[in-house]
């Protein structure tokens, strides 16, 4: 009787979920653009739907609602789902419409599109090799195999993305990296390009009234066609189609001065919205938090460094630590067990959130959400642990933590390499004449 | 050739409806080979003969400013679109027959456009939203184009001219002497009938949009 109410529930929440991706594809991601194939949409919103279920039974899991045995099921229902959609499903249909797009191959676009997943298919499992994931007690098809390669692949992603979001995070938010720009700037700028424009323009009137000149007086200008036509070009050349093609060459170099100026004004104008905005109430509430985010962001990569220097991997869960040295730097009488349990499970909470967030915004999917399963592992407390570990069998999870570590410190760094470069370039352009 | 007189006239519409397409065709009187996306601002340049034929035949200078981009980017890149709408004699409003939303974007586009000239008069309309009583003021001729017919099937011919034909009035304004607006439905591709008809009807659009 309670597996029926508990199924319900799930099943309502799911309904709820799918509704909410199925808005949110149309209003945010789609906005400008009209969905021709309606597929698309439902398939990113039963992804998207059971993904959540995912994370609502882990919240279910801590708070210990619902009944052992249909949490336990359903968990395994759900990933099955999830792991048939991601592995079958996605990448069939990405294959079909990458070749529906191709004219060549339109007639037999379902030979194709089938032909492209064997390939995935095939380098999937390749990927699996290298890696110490495979357990010699499970079979090929088990669910183990699937997630681990899956994980591997979201981590590396999620690493990804983490690095440069660590160190894009502050230097978006932070002030104290926004160039000075006055309206005199913006305003040089644009005659620049309107003086570009009117070059471009005049030397095109010329090109028209000489191609005009010449067509009236009977020269058709022909395209040299085939070897004789070549050869015949260079030694009768017109010198009417001479000239053509010396001012068509300026131009083409004018065109690409005046799209690199169109973009730097358009930078200018986006600083300079960027400058007002801070000056907002809104504005110096987000660059407060900035800094806060920023100092998390460099303790998060410092201790990705010591992680690796040392070869340690994350044993207990942050959160207890730091409260465990608080009570005893401190001396105050504080039940750690009780706090520390509402704190993780807030934190995860965050970390839940966040990667919502995160998710809906780049546009990764579920192998995004099994790898955060994973991870998330490592920030609960031991207690928590065991029914992950029993759902999803005998992976690696330490090597998991050593390549997170690994790949967050290679983004970071090449995202700081990266934005220090365009930052030194940037005022150095707007310097000269 | 500089003494000949110019006329500024802008082509708008939302990414990947077949302005760049649109221009190269009146310009250069050939099909664009390879269509990319336009950043920024491309201009081309036409010779024509106003009132050919007549005691009155003058030449012009027409130059198509073929601004790239969509209408819900960012206001950054909007105030930089903005510096090409200063001064402009007619408006080429271009939308994609099978994309809905591509002709619903025509207002947005046409205000941002507007807009800017409305500004001296000290009117300035924020919101966005579509109001006829915007385009009865208005002196810049509009013209609404219409690409892409061969890839709409047979059947549905009809249900979007009809569409399309609601849409041309919705531009018409109140004084009629001052807003000319023709609707005009072009074949991309291989289907162009062949380079005197082009050439024709390429002449007749713009003829519409000169006035001493």
């Amino acid at each position: 009787m309670s597996f029926l109410i508990d199924s319900s529930i799930m099943i309502t929440s799911q309904i709820l979920f799918f509704g909410f991706g199925w808005l949110f594809f149309m209003r945010q991601l789609f906005k400008d653009y009209e969905v021709r194939q309606y597929v698309v949409q439902v398939i990113f919103s039963v992804t998207f739907a059971f993904s959540c279920t995912m994370f609502e039974l882990i919240i279910f899991e801590i708070l210990k609602v619902l009944n052992s045995s249909s949490r336990y099921f359903h968990w395994k229902m759900n990933l099955c789902v999830i792991l048939l959609i991601l592995v079958f499903m996605v990448p069939f249909y990405i294959g079909y419409f990458i070749v529906s797009n191709i004219r060549l191959l339109h007639k037999q676009r379902l030979l194709f599109s089938c032909l492209l997943w064997l390939t995935f298919m095939y380098f999937f499992w390749k990927l699996g090799d290298p890696f110490p994931i495979l357990s010699p007690k499970h079979g090929i098809l088990s669910i183990e195999q699937l997630i681990s390669r899956v994980g591997v692949i979201g981590v590396t992603l999620m690493a990804l993305l983490s690095g440069f979001g660590a160190v894009n995070c502050p230097y978006t938010y932070m002030s104290y990296f926004l160039r000075n720009v006055t309206d005199a700037d913006i305003l040089a700028l644009e005659r620049r390009l309107l003086q570009t424009m009117d070059m471009i323009i005049s030397k095109k009137k010329r090109m028209a009234m000489t191609r005009r000149t010449m067509f009236q007086k009977g020269e058709v200008h022909n395209k040299p066609s085939g070897f004789w036509g070549m050869i015949k070009s260079v030694t009768t050349s017109a010198p009417g189609s001479e000239n053509l093609t010396l001012i068509q060459q300026e131009v083409d170099a004018l065109e690409e001065l005046s799209r690199q100026l169109f973009l730097e004004t358009a930078d200018l104008y986006a600083t300079k919205e960027r400058i007002e905005y801070s000056k907002t109430f809104k504005g110096k509430y987000f660059n407060f938090l900035g800094y806060f985010f920023s100092i998390y962001c460099v303790w998060k990569i410092f201790m990705a460094t010591i992680n690796i220097v040392f070869d340690r991997v994350g044993k207990t869960d942050p959160v207890t630590r730091g409260i465990e040295i608080t009570v005893n730097y401190l001396g105050i009488q504080f039940d750690v067990k009780f706090w520390s349990q509402h704190i993780s499970f807030i934190l995860v909470g965050i970390i839940i959130v966040t990667s919502i967030r995160g998710l809906l915004i780049t546009l990764t999917k579920g192998m995004y959400f099994v790898s955060s399963v994973l991870l998330i592992r490592m920030s609960m407390p031991l207690e928590y642990r065991t029914i992950i570990t029993e759902v999803l069998g005998e992976l690696q999870f330490n090597f998991y933590h050593r390549w997170f570590d690994v790949i967050f410190l290679v983004s970071a760094l090449s995202s700081i390499l990266f934005l220090y470069l365009a930052h030194k370039q940037a005022p150095e352009k707007h310097m000269a004449p | 050739m500089a003494s000949l007189d110019r006329v500024k006239v802008l082509v708008l519409g939302d990414s990947g409806v077949g302005k760049s397409s649109l221009v190269h065709l009146l310009c250069q009187n050939q099909v664009l080979g390879n269509p990319s996306w336009t950043v920024g601002c491309s201009v081309d340049v036409r010779v024509h003969d106003y009132k050919e034929g007549t005691p009155e035949e003058k030449t012009y200078y027409i130059e198509l400013w073929d601004v790239g981009g969509s209408v819900g980017s960012a206001s950054s890149v909007k105030s930089t679109r903005a510096v090409f709408y200063n001064s402009v004699n007619g408006i080429i409003l271009v939308h994609d027959l099978t994309n809905k939303k591509s002709s619903q974007n025509l207002y947005r586009w046409s205000l941002e456009a507007l807009n800017r000239d409305l500004v001296p008069s000290g009117v300035l309309v924020t919101n966005g939203d579509y109001d006829r009583e915007q385009f009865a003021d208005n002196q810049i001729p509009l013209l609404v184009i219409g690409t892409k017919l061969d890839q709409i099937h047979e059947t549905k011919r009809h249900e979007v001219l009809t569409r399309t034909a609601f849409l041309a009035e919705d531009f018409n304004a109140e004084e009629i002497n001052l807003v000319i607006e023709k609707r005009y439905f072009l074949r991309e591709g291989n289907q162009i009938p062949g380079f005197p008809d082009r050439k024709r009807f390429g002449g007749g659009t713009l003829k519409s949009l000169h006035y001493d």
